[in-house]
């Protein structure tokens, strides 16, 4: 049609003919490749996973002894936070700010972007055989965005009034009035993450649908592809409404409207001089629109990753992968109709909570489905008991409670007595913790040697997995026991203020007895231990970047996954040559194939 | 290394990488707005009877704007068709169009805003209510001093260089248009007879609450603002892209032509979205 079209591809291809080679600043720090951007995105979360561990067990502290200095970090918290910290001493406001931030800053910060966008953004375009994302420039303004979200999110902690203390959930009426800065500077930092976010998801959806490798059709995607995918969808669709519920949000912060301010709102004894009129109930609504998705965006990545490695390390095929991508899709749509599961006590009405509850019953069909074919996988495979596959198999039961404690917060006549109580922090934190986090730790062992070409040291890999199995579940087993007694989440001094009294009309005891609270202890010692034993990972982690053992081929765990059909690590622009895709993604130990795995790309 | 179908459409998906990019785009976007009218729906359902205004804005200048972003993309689409046809320079006339009428749906809505702005309520002591343009406020100083100002600053405020700093007062305001009893009079327009509107001069002693009709004002300003801001951004944002893609983006023309027009049409679907959104904004903010 134009005459100037073909002469345009000519010159194109010329360009690229001289491969120059990029600075340092351009090849690592603003990199367009998608393995770069993974790696940027995977620190940067693991940094702040440990961030806001740290968070934790400065809390756990208070809770375990209240009102006694916090141990080695109290005199900073003091110079830091001045009377919020008095004497190293954490008050009830910074209480609310570290408990705010930490599921913030564990959510949004480390969880999301380890699952999603480091693995995804290192693994998907290998594992389907493209030389890049769709729009690597977008893809390296995600990364960058969201580095600003994060800074945003880190300053907020030294402006006067301190960081958020509305919870990570950030409820109105009282994350707008709580009287800091820190707020505002929450929603500018949850905008910017949405944005980085939602570039994110355009482009993993655009790339899985445009760039598969020839052959790789729909259902010879590897499971992890397609968790992605859903992953990214539900992030393209869900955080929208939060980020318009952060806009709103911050104009009641800053041009005091009153979206989310009722009338006639009074706090300590004064009104409130807004316009009034507004609903906390919208709030409420539009967050768990997204918090609910945001779950299974939680979870899904470690599930993908969890498949990937039984796969190659049971030495057989997945069983029920058509199952498992069809539980995924449907998970991924359900998750969209049960958000306000969340918001059963708020007194919205019986028909509705009638229907959230039937929604939430169903969609844990699809999610035991794949646990189920988790299992199922296991069963006759030659199992190979390496550190990324004790994290996979830890992952399975941990996960299991994490589920199965679910149920009785998805029926509301239980959810009511159980609300805001420890039971539901030990029910998601079972999902989150020793669930996702242990699958994402699985893929950071599994795939490190692609990566940087050694493994990781076995033996402190198992060191670290058995204590660290240990200990999360010294930490989040007692807490089943102390919500089931009654022991509120929010209460900042480990339910001392609650604490039983003897009812001399009766003989009972009335409120939290001894025992209960006295399990705040043995919690915190466990999660100081916990920190502690992921020093082991950090060390092993850097150190072997240098002297772990190097791998002897570019598939050191023989898998049939195109990822490990590339050079090690894998250059700019992934492949030596386009691979074509001849097989499904499982095929381990087929009858009369020469190895016990044959790779995707072998052709029949 | 290069990417494949970043021009021609990959055959089993008949699409090239960006169509796919913004169509994902615009979903999310959906999303975005379909939130806010969401929010609208339930604040408006969840007003109290009577208080929901009616006729606060401009319907005439409202429709007018409705005729320009349409008219826009009609010529954003045109443009689209002349590159196809290879009629470059009738591309950059057309386009120059689409830019104008972002233009000028900018300069209405910028006047909307402050009209909205100058628009007060005052609510007085005696629980009448005053509603219109303030057009002038007195102040006094100390030494009982008049001073007239134009716009409205407050109760009091003071001025003038450090140590000499002098405070005022405010003694009473000029309000243009019409008094009521009750707010439901005000946003009901079938409540009470179109108002002939006149000066009221208001003593300060008789002012119980006075403001402006800005975002503040009640939750129906606030979703108007938040949703035609949002709206502005993005008109904004388009008409910035394409406007690159127009001037300095065009010697991409010369030298992939092809890839140009992709441009084109991908800037100009999302110049169809801002104003399907518009599309609803109008009857939903104006009319309803």
């Amino acid at each position: 049609m134009q005459p100037t079209a073909k002469e345009a591809h000519h010159g194109d291809a010329h360009a690229h003919a001289h491969h120059e080679e990029l600075g340092f600043w351009r090849k690592y720090i603003f990199s367009t490749d998608h393995k770069i951007i993974g790696i940027q995105y995977g620190i940067t979360s693991l940094a702040f996973l440990f961030f806001g561990f740290c968070l934790m067990m400065a809390m756990r502290w208070q809770l375990a002894k209240p009102g006694t200095p916090i141990p080695l970090i109290g005199g900073m918290l003091q110079s830091i936070f001045k009377d919020m910290a008095s004497g190293g001493i954490m008050s009830a406001d910074l209480y609310n700010m570290f408990g705010a931030m930490h599921g913030t800053i564990m959510v949004f910060l480390a969880v999301v972007p380890l699952g999603f966008a480091a693995f995804g953004n290192y693994v998907v375009p290998l594992m389907i055989g493209a030389p890049d994302m769709t729009f690597p420039r977008v893809n390296m303004a995600s990364y960058w965005v969201f580095f600003l979200g994060c800074l945003v999110m880190f300053v907020s902690f030294f402006v006067p009034g301190g960081a958020a203390q509305g919870g990570w959930t950030s409820y109105s009426p009282l994350a707008t009035l709580v009287p800091t800065d820190g707020q505002t500077y929450w929603l500018i930092g949850m905008v910017l993450l949405i944005t980085s976010s939602l570039l994110g998801a355009v482009n993993f959806v655009a790339t899985i649908i445009q760039l598969r490798a020839p052959g790789m059709t729909w259902m010879r995607l590897p499971w992890f592809v397609w968790v992605q995918f859903v992953t990214a969808f539900i992030l393209l669709l869900a955080f929208p409404p939060l980020e318009a519920a952060g806009v709103m949000q911050l104009m009641d912060k800053v041009f005091h409207t009153s979206f989310f301010l009722p009338s006639g709102l009074v706090v300590s004894g004064t009104p409130v001089d807004v316009s009034g009129g507004g609903s906390p109930l919208l709030w409420q609504h539009l967050f768990w629109f997204l918090g609910h998705p945001e779950v299974y965006v939680l979870i899904l990545p470690a599930m993908g990753i969890v498949c990937e490695i039984i796969a190659a390390n049971t030495r057989k095929p997945i069983w029920g992968y058509k199952s498992l991508v069809y539980s995924a899709l449907a998970v991924g749509f359900i998750s969209f109709i049960v958000w306000a599961h969340h918001m059963y006590v708020t007194g919205m009405g019986t028909k509705i909570s009638t229907f959230f509850q039937t929604t939430t019953m169903i969609i844990s069909i699809p999610s035991v489905i794949i646990l189920t074919c988790l299992f199922m996988s296991l069963w006759g495979g030659s199992i190979r008991f390496n550190t990324p596959m004790l994290f996979a198999l830890a992952f399975l039961p941990m996960f299991g409670i994490g589920g199965l404690t679910g149920l009785p917060l998805g029926f509301n006549f239980s959810d009511i007595a159980l609300h805001d109580s420890y039971y539901v922090i030990a029910h998601f934190h079972y999902v989150v913790a020793p669930g996702s986090i242990f699958g994402l730790l699985a893929g950071v062992y599994y795939w490190y040697p692609k990566a940087t070409g050694r493994f990781m040291s076995e033996t402190w890999g198992k060191v670290h997995f058995w204590l660290s199995l240990l200990f999360m579940n010294l930490i989040f087993q007692p807490m089943f026991a102390q919500g089931l007694a009654g022991m509120s989440r929010r209460m900042y001094d480990g339910g001392a203020t609650y604490a039983g009294v003897l009812d001399p009309a009766t003989g009972d005891v009335v409120g939290l007895t001894k025992q209960m609270i006295g399990l705040n202890t043995p919690i915190t010692h466990a999660a100081i231990a916990l920190g502690a034993v992921q020093l082991i990972f950090i060390i092993n982690f850097f150190w072997s970047i240098r002297n772990g053992e190097k791998v002897k081929t570019d598939n050191p765990w023989n898998a049939t996954t195109l990822e490990w059909q590339t050079p090690t690590p894998p250059p700019h622009g992934n492949f030596a040559s386009e691979p074509t895709v001849y097989r499904g993604p499982y095929e381990y130990s087929v009858p009369g194939a020469a190895t016990d795995f044959t790779p995707q790309n072998q052709p029949k | 290394m290069d990417i494949p179908y970043t021009v021609h459409p990959r055959a089993d998906t008949g699409l090239y990488n960006a169509k796919v990019g913004i169509w994902l785009f615009l979903a999310s976007e959906v999303m975005l707005f379909g939130a806010l009218f969401s929010s609208y729906i339930l604040l408006r359902v969840g007003a109290p009877d009577g208080t929901w205004p009616h006729s606060v804005l401009n319907i005439p200048l409202g429709t007018l704007n409705t005729i320009v972003l349409i008219s826009s993309s009609i010529t954003v689409v045109l443009a689209w068709a002349s590159l196809k046809l290879n009629n470059f320079a009738r591309y950059r006339v057309i386009q120059s169009i689409t830019l104008l009428c972002s233009l000028i749906f900018l300069v209405i809505k910028s006047f909307e805003y402050r009209d909205k702005f100058a628009h007060y309520q005052v609510v007085q002591k005696d629980g009448k209510y005053v509603d219109g343009h303030l057009t002038g406020s007195v102040y006094l100083d100390a030494d009982k001093k008049t001073r007239e100002e134009h716009g409205f600053r407050g109760l009091s405020f003071t001025e003038g260089p450090k140590g000499a700093q002098k405070k005022f007062t405010l003694e009473s305001v000029t309000v243009n248009g019409f008094e009521a009893k009750s707010l439901a009079e005000i946003n009901n327009p079938k409540v009470g007879v179109h108002h002939e509107h006149k000066d009221f001069k208001i003593a300060a002693a008789q002012i119980k609450k006075i403001g402006n009709y800005g975002p503040w004002h009640n939750t129906y300003m606030a979703i108007y603002f938040t949703l035609t801001g949002l709206h502005a951004l993005h008109v904004i944002g388009g008409a910035l892209v394409i406007g690159y893609i127009w001037g300095p983006g065009a010697a991409m023309w010369k030298t992939d032509p092809e890839r140009y027009i992709n441009r084109v049409e991908v800037s100009g679907l999302f110049w169809h979205f801002v104003d399907l959104v518009w599309i609803f904004l109008f009857p939903v903010l104006y009319l309803l």
